[in-house]
């Protein structure tokens, strides 16, 4: 920062100043509208030790914006994410405790369809994993399962989700070539589409750029800005720069537990627990 | 001597020692192609595939009948061997932990390991002895249960290959764990799984000690299953032990055409998967 300005900085200093400035407010505070996602003393153990890897997590997730949960190695961020749409349930041995909610209703209920909850909550990982199939089968594979539209409809619906993705300009003209084939930068943009041509309610994103370059992970960014007029977003990210520059809302979780949540800027900027500032300003994690 | 130089000479040294360990694996296979093309060659003619044979004496003929009887018993065998194999390797990958799957998993072992006589003798229990004569269907039984053990250990294998993360993008875009696995787990490994079948037949198709108990052999053509029927490995095995020097001619030719329908066989499955894997990633 330019220490000759002749504005005097406003008090109190943001940590993250110049990444700040380019996200616009929320527009509607945290607690006015119905979560999508809410969890209520949400426990989670992963096998038959005493100790919960998640101890009681209670966060509601606005509906329509960026929710970024951002925290040290295993401090529980991905496992809560996981959970969301039961990826835990093959785990022999997992175990779920308290209730999480999708739209008000139990996820762990028995009116609860796992293939439903899954069509409704897509998921997005770290390292992009297309199927070896072509471009068009990946994204319309979903959407095929699930029978979301008449098969004539699926070119369609392919075409609006690889618009959604900012991919459709690059691959409109080798939709019948494997998806493999794309760079990583456009193999996460496909996985991206290819969650979205399930018309998924939320979607769900763990560290989608942490195997992408500056460039590609700028551009998912952008995306996912886009992306929040329409759903839900829930991101797990080890940059904390990228959590301040997408996300609307951060909750901020150590050791199985959430220590805080809050609009980003003000997470960011003043941090209710000292344990979040130390985290955000690199004295651990 | 300086360091470096001296690196390059142990480099060169392994590299050397590699290529000799290449040639010492290739050579005994060559040895044997060029021998069977050297006695048998001469011995091959349009006739000999598109015939049956003649009685001893006469001459002219061919093992017309071995071909056919050797692409219907291993057919048979295929049938049965394959989609048993392919699928009992499925469930010991995906249920790795599963009682059932380790028993099958140790069976499997000992099966790949057990003399292909035993397996004949097996077959003839089982089903020549019930039936009271031999058959064709109790040749392919017979193929079938030496393929299975291997086409179970190759599937296993190469699905357990597959990077858990496709499995986890299926299964979060809602897909049943059963689609899962066939849809993403099991067409990821595909190419590998039909090279691994491919090496399969090939290596049923060349068994003779099972056939001798079940198929028996004949020197007819014949198209029926429930009957006796000639198989290649078995003319070329009546034709060694026969009388005359004819036959032993005879008995290098069929090798030599016995080689010739798996390396046909093999490649005309490898292009049509090749084809269909390219196109489609």
């Amino acid at each position: 920062m330019n220490t000759l300005s002749p504005e005097p900085s406003a008090a109190p200093a943001p940590l993250l100043r110049t990444t700040l400035a380019r996200r616009s407010s929320p527009a509607v505070p945290m607690a006015e509208t119905a979560p999508a996602v809410e969890s209520r003393d949400f426990k989670f153990w992963y096998g038959a030790t005493a100790e919960p890897t998640l101890k009681g997590i209670t966060l509601r997730v606005p509906r329509k914006a960026v929710t970024a949960i951002i925290g040290p190695s295993g401090c529980g961020k991905s496992t809560f994410l996981r959970a969301i749409n039961r990826m835990h349930d093959l785990l022999p041995g997992a175990r779920y405790g308290g209730e999480l909610l999708l739209n008000g209703q139990s996820i762990f209920g028995p009116g609860m369809d796992l293939v439903a909850l899954r069509q409704r909550v897509g998921m997005v990982f770290q390292r992009p994993n297309p199927f070896p199939k072509s471009i068009f089968d990946n994204v319309a594979y979903g959407a095929e399962l699930n029978r979301l539209v008449a098969p004539r409809d699926l070119p369609d619906l392919v075409e609006r989700c690889l618009r959604q993705a900012a991919l459709w300009d690059e691959v409109k003209d080798r939709l019948d070539q494997p998806g493999t084939g794309l760079s990583g930068g456009q193999q996460q943009r496909l996985c991206i589409a290819r969650a979205l041509g399930n018309q998924p309610e939320v979607l769900l994103m763990d560290e989608p750029c942490s195997a992408l370059d500056p460039i590609a992970t700028q551009r998912v960014e952008e995306l996912i800005h886009e992306l929040k007029r329409d759903y839900t977003i829930v991101i797990v990210t080890h940059n904390m720069q990228q959590a301040a520059r997408v996300s609307d809302y951060t909750g901020f979780f150590d050791r199985g537990e959430l220590i805080e949540v809050g609009e980003t800027e003000q997470v960011f900027t003043n941090p209710a627990s000292p344990r979040t500032e130390a985290y955000l300003t690199g004295r651990f994690g | 001597m300086n360091r470096r130089v001296f690196r390059r000479v142990k480099s060169n040294a392994m590299v050397g020692l590699m290529v000799v360990a290449v040639v010492l694996a290739v050579l005994p296979l060559l040895f044997i192609l060029l021998n069977l093309v050297a006695k048998g060659a001469g011995s091959l003619s349009v006739a000999f595939f598109t015939r049956e044979p003649v009685p001893a004496g006469e001459t002219g003929g061919g093992v017309l009948h071995a071909i056919v009887g050797t692409l219907l018993i291993v057919g048979g065998a295929s049938l049965i061997g394959l989609p048993v194999g392919i699928a009992a390797g499925v469930y010991c990958a995906e249920y790795t932990g599963s009682r059932l799957a380790k028993a099958t998993r140790f069976l499997a072992d000992v099966m790949n390991g057990t003399p292909s006589i035993v397996v004949g003798v097996f077959a003839w229990t089982l089903i020549v002895a019930r039936q009271k004569h031999f058959s064709a269907l109790a040749g392919s039984c017979a193929l079938a249960m030496l393929m299975i053990p291997m086409v179970l250990r190759t599937t296993e294998e190469l699905i357990r290959l597959v990077p858990n993360s496709l499995r986890e993008a299926a299964l979060a875009l809602g897909y049943p764990r059963w689609r899962t696995s066939l849809g993403v787990v099991v067409r990821t490994a595909l190419p590998g799984i039909v090279t691994g079948s491919l090496l399969a037949v090939a290596r049923v198709a060349g068994e003779t000690a099972p056939l001798l108990f079940t198929a028996l052999g004949s020197q007819y053509l014949s198209y029926r299953l429930n009957e006796p029927m000639a198989a290649l490995p078995l003319t070329v095995y009546t034709y060694a032990i026969g009388p005359y020097e004819e036959w032993h001619q005879y008995a290098w030719a069929t090798a030599l055409v016995l080689i010739l329908v798996v390396l046909v066989l093999s490649l005309a499955a490898r292009l049509a998967t090749r084809r269909r894997f390219t196109a489609n990633g």
